[in-house]
């Protein structure tokens, strides 16, 4: 049976049409999921797209997270279900706790939108397990508040459980703790990532095809889950 | 009617890009005596009936701040102190 992942479309969500192109691409069936709506309509998984929900108004994130959708994967992500958070959706997954951490405004104060290779360190994690250790993948950037910060403590703890999910190299696009540019919970079901793999899973479209691996992992790990 | 006033401010520990912007471009104004800006949120809260200190606590704990990089103060203001009334 195909798997069905839903897309959430907040008002100002961007990216929710490429996200569920990139679904459809992987073999998955996309399902759109509307904010406003407590209903997940049976979706194996989740993603959370880029763009500017509520129009980043009070902080990115901070309101979408009270979206009658979001209590509840809030709830389904405790219990395991897998859920993608990409630029807007990473700050979302910080804003409801269910990532460590926040994403502040880039340290230069600039938007950085380009091409930008990652090294992907945790293959562990339900949208990660199509990469090797170490992989260097090349997907688009592009945010103006991707600077993640935390406390020492956190940051300790992210890297010596296997957490820091990939890192920006050949240059940190925003100033990020650490070259930080994805992270997941100690589950391994909820992932953030600031730049866009949706972005990347066409030749027409992207700079490469590299992005295509976070929507397969998905699939091999609901192959792989109990039902 | 007294008006609840919340002032928002990113922690100490976490840098301020648009503090030291602004800090930096206030040699241009002829003022080279300020050794850090740093710039916050205030918020202005009416309750419908009395104002509500603990209520107010829980909203900007909840929404109006972010724990992880923000704090925050709660007070309590008569109207015409605040800058809705001047206006």
């Amino acid at each position: 049976m195909t798997a069905r992942v839903g897309v959430v479309t907040f008002p100002g969500s961007l990216d929710d049409g490429d996200a569920a192109r990139a679904v459809r691409i992987a073999g998955a069936e996309p399902v759109r999921l509307w904010h406003g709506d407590p209903e997940l309509h049976g979706v194996d998984a989740v993603v959370l797209p880029g763009g500017f929900s509520y129009g980043d108004y009070l902080r990115c994130g901070a309101i979408a997270r009270f979206a009658p959708v979001m209590e509840t994967i809030v709830d389904a992500a405790r219990g395991g279900l897998p859920v993608l958070g990409i630029c807007n959706g990473f700050q979302i997954l910080c804003e409801a706790h269910l990532l460590p951490g926040a994403l502040t405004r880039n340290q230069h104060l600039h938007f950085r939108n380009r091409d930008q290779v990652l090294r992907v360190e945790s293959v562990g994690t339900a949208w990660t397990n199509a990469f090797q250790p170490g992989q260097e993948i090349l997907i688009p950037v592009k945010n103006g508040e991707g600077c993640y910060v935390a406390d020492t403590a956190t940051l300790d703890a992210l890297e010596g459980e296997g957490r820091v999910v990939a890192r920006y190299l050949g240059g940190n696009p925003n100033g990020s703790q650490r070259d930080i540019a994805a992270i997941t919970n100690a589950a391994g079901n909820v992932v953030g990532i600031m730049p866009h793999p949706e972005h990347a899973v066409e030749a027409l479209t992207g700079p490469s095809l590299d992005g295509l691996g976070f929507f397969t992992s998905v699939l091999k790990h609901l192959v792989g889950a109990p039902a | 009617m007294p008006r609840v006033v919340v002032d928002v401010m990113l922690k100490p520990e976490i840098l301020d890009p648009q503090g030291q912007a602004v800090a930096n471009a206030l040699p241009r104004l002829g003022v080279s005596d300020v050794a850090s800006v740093r710039i916050g949120r205030r918020i202005e809260i009416d309750f419908t009936g009395e104002p509500d200190l603990d209520r107010a606590r829980e909203i900007a704990d909840k929404l109006l701040a972010n724990p992880v990089i923000e704090d925050f103060t709660v007070r309590l203001v008569e109207t015409d102190e605040t800058a809705g009334a001047r206006s």
